[in-house]
């Protein structure tokens, strides 16, 4: 069995049109959504929701991969785990995408206005939870707490780049494991209360799972893009092989099956209880011209990521990987948009540069935000314990 | 040995880097047929071997997806075609319904064939005989050593070479293994008698074991814990009474727990008599009167007691419950025909408690007098 004697790994500098190419979409972006705003400030305010949550699903869910990687002993991630480690950076730049829209939280969730409440024997009895103190609260509590958790688990591994101390892997599994049940009951309540009260009457008590699994898939797949890129342009360590490569192809594979099945889960059980207060969410999104976005989500979510991925040397093609990887994150955004919009547009699908405007923006941001990161950082964690276990990774 | 054929030289190896080292050597030379053994499986072994995927993946693909094919067109055939009937309201063809029998039913093919293509494909079941087996070199690579074999079917296979290429790699106990021609092709046959005969006796031993369990041995003493109770059976006799009889008349003159008997069963003018309402009027009873008039008797007399009946002339409609007959009758006459029934109509004492028959004939009241309302009502 041959083993990597010493771990060969330079330093370079990511090319300077990376930060060039960011900061043009951001700042696109950032013009289109501000005239937005000014000029069609309810639309615009549903998609400030959507790249909202997208860019929770890539912070958060890119922790959440680092802090599994420590609960579950991974090597073979530990190479790479720097990637998901920048992209969680996004966390902090959360509280700045949540301020307009708190401005403009009236024009889109309707059981913030008291008459509506009042009139309303449902959202009489939500009050309690569905209030705008409370909400807002919520938000800045679950970003403080994401805040922390991102602090100390990247702070202990960076400290480790220079001290080499095993210490810190130890540390930092009793913070991932602390962090875990945290995860998971502030993302189930941010799928809650920016999702799923877009249309308060209706519930749904696998809403959280959904967007669990759509966030680890979009922060998987996001990773996946920069790690190929940075691996075949060799900015990582040598010696990575294509089972490092499958084992993100298997990963995303299969929490693609895991999103099909509790889509399904939540389909199912709507349409065999076959209630009027359950099934109204599904026909509306099976009106009109929706009917077209439903079934594409069914594509574009499943079917194409599960053909594309199904077989081994699929997984392990550093190209199909680059082309499933960007459907699957473009995909998160589909999804977030076919669980929004249709709360703004009951009709048929709008799709404009308002859409666009934020895409470029949310893209533009996601690159500046790696490009600032892997500038001050390593790219490898080079004083991990399991470094040298994980390049010699073996299926 | 004269008769015996060479099958292979084999060699013995201590650990596992030396076998996959041993074994980049043995394919770099250009051996085609050589086998490697190892007690558990090695990482990097297929590489070493250059070995092309396995083709399993693809019976499973093509098995799973002819499963749920045959899983779809199963489900269809029986509730869209055969046998017709309408569940829960859902169209005879419900496609969601299936998914998850769709999914079971491939996972179920996939899983079956996959083993079963090893076993008696790659594997070859029916012959189990194979010249490496029953030797030296087998009990040490089953229990914790590391062997290659490399075959004299070879093309390359020359004695003197494998032998100093084998010494090279640092292997111990080179040796050679022979076979037997006519030992190594017998093959067992499935209609061989013994083989039938073993089928039929498990199959009459399983079958007589279970039998005589289920039958028998459980009612025998002292298997019989459940079975043999000392109670009676409803309709069994007893030796205990006179008559012979194991089910009794309740004691005279008593009555069970939460039953009150009927006095006027058939005189419903003594009921009208001397039955008096004990409810007072007030809203909470006033409602429960309406909940349970509204389930139990609006379905024929109408939610006005009009006689309006919404059964849509499945039984005869009662006549109206505002009548000067009915407005005349005391409530204990009301209450009489809600216990005991009047022509069609049962009675309703399994439904209505005394007390919600009360309440209900409080509603029935409040129902005439809305419809009939005295002057005095207006002030």
């Amino acid at each position: 069995m041959s083993t990597t004697q010493n771990i060969e790994y330079q330093k370079k500098e990511i090319p300077k049109r990376i930060q060039t190419i960011g900061l043009v979409l951001f700042l696109v972006g950032l013009i289109t959504v501000g005239i937005g705003y000014l000029t069609d400030t309810t639309r615009v305010a549903f998609n400030n929701i959507i790249i909202f949550s997208f860019l929770t699903s890539i912070g958060l869910g890119s922790l959440f991969l680092v802090a599994i990687e420590y609960l579950g002993g991974a090597v073979w991630s530990t190479p790479f785990r720097r990637v998901p480690e920048f992209l969680s950076a996004i966390i902090l730049l959360l509280p700045l995408i949540v301020l307009p829209l708190l401005s403009s939280m009236g024009n889109i969730f309707h059981w913030i206005h008291p008459e509506v409440v009042n009139a309303d024997k449902i959202l009489e009895s939500k009050a309690p939870y569905l209030n705008t103190t409370f909400f807002i609260i919520r938000v800045a509590a679950f970003i403080a707490i994401w805040v922390v958790f991102y602090l100390l688990i990247t702070r202990n591994s960076k400290k480790q780049d220079a001290s080499k101390d095993q210490l810190l892997t130890k540390k930092n599994i009793k913070i991932s494991a602390v962090f875990i049940p945290f995860f998971a009951i502030t993302i189930s309540f941010t799928a809650i209360d920016w999702l799923m009260s877009l249309e308060p009457h209706w519930f749904s008590t696998i809403f959280g799972v959904y967007y669990f699994s759509g966030s680890v898939l979009a922060a998987l797949s996001a990773s996946t893009i920069i790690i190929v890129l940075l691996n075949e342009n060799g900015y990582l360590v040598k010696g990575l092989k294509p089972d490092h490569y499958y084992s993100l192809g298997a990963l995303l594979f299969a929490f693609t099956n895991f999103w099909a099945y509790i889509a399904f889960s939540q389909y199912l059980l709507i349409w065999y209880a076959n209630l009027p207060e359950e099934t109204f969410w599904f026909l509306q999104r099976w009106e009109g011209n929706w009917i077209l976005i439903s079934i594409g989500l069914i594509l574009i979510r499943f079917v194409i990521p599960y053909f594309g991925l199904l077989s081994q040397p699929s997984k392990m093609d550093p190209k199909r990987l680059l082309i499933m990887s960007s459907v699957i994150l473009f995909a998160h955004w589909y999804d977030l948009y076919w669980l929004a919009m249709p709360n703004y547009s009951k009709n048929g699908f709008v799709l404009g540069w308002q859409e666009l405007g934020f895409i470029l923006f949310a893209v533009g941001l996601v690159m500046l935000v790696f490009n600032f990161m892997a500038k001050k950082n390593n790219l490898v964690p080079m004083g991990d314990p399991k470094l040298k276990r994980g390049i010699d990774f073996r299926l | 040995m004269n008769e015996k054929i060479l099958y292979s030289y084999t060699g013995i190896f201590d650990s596992p880097d030396a076998i996959i080292k041993a074994t980049e050597k043995v394919s770099e030379k250009g051996y085609k047929k050589y086998d490697v053994h190892t007690p558990y499986p090695l990482h990097g072994m297929n590489k070493a071997m250059k070995l092309p995927p396995s083709k399993l993946g693809y019976v499973a693909l093509v098995v799973g997806l002819s499963g749920a094919l045959s899983a779809l067109l199963l489900m269809f055939w029986m509730s869209a075609v055969d046998y017709p009937v309408v569940i829960g309201g859902k169209p005879l063809f419900s496609f969601p319904a299936y998914v998850p029998v769709i999914f079971e039913v491939t996972v179920l093919s996939a899983s079956i064939a996959t083993v079963l293509t090893m076993l008696f494909i790659f594997f070859k079941l029916p012959n189990n005989k194979h010249p490496l087996h029953d030797t030296e070199y087998m009990k040490n690579v089953a229990s914790d050593k590391y062997g290659i074999s490399i075959q004299a079917e070879d093309e390359k296979f020359n004695e003197a070479e494998v032998i100093k290429l084998l010494e090279e790699c640092g292997a111990k106990n080179i040796t050679a293994i022979y076979y037997d021609e006519e030992e190594i092709n017998h093959k067992h046959k499935i209609l061989e008698p013994k083989f039938i005969g073993f089928l039929l006796f498990t199959a009459l031993l399983t079958s007589g074991v279970s039998y005589l369990t289920l039958n028998k041995i459980l009612y025998m003493p002292p298997f019989n814990w459940m079975m043999e109770q000392n109670k009676l059976n409803p309709q069994s006799t007893s030796t205990i009474f006179a008559d012979g009889f194991g089910m009794r008349n309740p004691v005279e003159g008593t009555v069970s727990r939460g039953y009150l008997p009927y006095p006027y069963k058939g005189q419903p003018e003594a009921a009208g008599t001397n039955l008096i309402n004990p409810l007072p009027v007030t809203k909470q009873i006033l409602d429960i009167g309406q909940k349970k008039f509204d389930i139990y008797c609006s379905p024929c007399h109408g939610y006005n007691g009009e006689g309006d009946s919404r059964l849509r002339g499945q039984f005869p409609n009662p006549p109206s419950l505002h009548s000067e007959k009915v407005r005349t009758w005391s409530d204990g006459r009301i209450f009489h025909v809600i216990t005991d029934g009047q022509n069609v109509m049962p009675s309703y004492s399994s439904q209505l408690n005394a007390d919600e028959k009360w309440a209900v004939v409080h509603y029935i009241r409040a129902l005439q007098r809305a419809l009939n309302a005295k002057e005095s009502d207006l002030q």
